[in-house]
């Protein structure tokens, strides 16, 4: 897939390098900022409260 | 030799190799998955701090506007405790964090805590009568209760209000089950009783990184002085 995504990236090696670059970033960007806090919530280390639910 | 036996030890004829797609495929699926797993501890050990470190100089903010605001703006009954997500008083911990103060939320639900430790709604005000219970994180979130179980009794916990110092001293500290809901009743283990002590009762989650048990820290209100008293001396030393 990796192939795949290299393969159609226009332009000259250094734009490709560049757009690569910040297609990762965009992803570790939405990673950090949506998925892991949703993710986050599933685990169970974050109880710190007596509640009974833990 | 006869032509047959040439043909079968002879080496195949040179055919294209077929790259096996599916292999690569799953190999990097794999990849990134570890990837993945391993962002995702980076995210827990240090996005989230980042996350607190930003809500903790908000609250900071916040506390240090509205007490600078005239009584004018608070003629009005107050509320006994702020909205939820609202500041509501500072903590030092001197043995853990010298002068350092953390900034507590009011409420203890999953979005507060990423603020900083929160204050159990309910639970009595700081120098009340009953039992000022204050939960935080033990990991992850800036983990501000961290290395709570270095508290050893006689250890000072002191609370900043906008009316003064409340200087709690550790009185001990426990490991009990998430279900212990009667270590934050007004009078500890009592359910009904009415208090006569003023209790602090600070809890986290025990051992780190797991949420199997609580750590439990008590302490008891030693004293209390106005703001235009200055730092108390628990403070002062540290």
């Amino acid at each position: 897939m990796y192939g795949w995504f290299w393969r159609h990236l226009p332009g000259p090696l250094p734009v490709r390098v560049l757009l690569a670059a910040l297609a990762l970033a965009v992803v570790v960007l939405l990673l950090f900022t949506v998925v892991f806090p949703q993710v986050e919530a599933l685990l169970p280390f974050n109880d710190v409260t007596v509640d009974g639910e833990g | 030799m006869s032509a047959s036996v040439r043909t079968a030890l002879a080496v195949p004829p040179p055919r294209r190799r077929r790259r096996p797609v599916l292999l690569q495929a799953l190999g990097e699926v794999l990849l990134t998955l570890g990837v993945l797993l391993l962002l995702f501890c980076v995210y827990e050990l240090y996005g989230t701090n980042l996350v607190t470190l930003r809500e903790q100089s908000a609250l900071g903010k916040e506390l240090t506007e509205s007490w600078a605001a005239p009584p004018a703006a608070r003629d009005r009954p107050q509320a006994r405790e702020p909205p939820l997500g609202r500041a509501f008083a500072r903590l030092y911990l001197p043995r853990l964090d010298g002068a350092e103060a953390l900034v507590v939320v009011q409420g203890v639900s999953v979005p507060d805590l990423k603020k900083g430790p929160g204050h159990l709604p309910g639970s009595a005000l700081p120098g009340e009568l009953g039992n000022l219970v204050l939960s935080g994180h033990r990991t992850t979130y800036g983990a501000p209760f961290s290395e709570l179980d270095r508290l050893r009794d006689g250890d000072a916990v002191v609370v900043e209000t906008r009316d003064g110092w409340f200087t709690y001293r550790v009185t001990g500290a426990r490991v009990v089950l998430p279900s212990a809901v009667e270590v934050t009743y007004p009078v500890p283990g009592r359910p009904g009783a009415a208090p006569r002590d003023r209790l602090i009762t600070l809890t986290t989650c025990h051992p780190k990184y797991s949420a199997r048990e609580r750590l439990i820290v008590s302490g008891r209100l030693e004293a209390r002085q106005p703001t235009s008293a200055g730092r108390p001396a628990a403070l002062a030393q540290a």
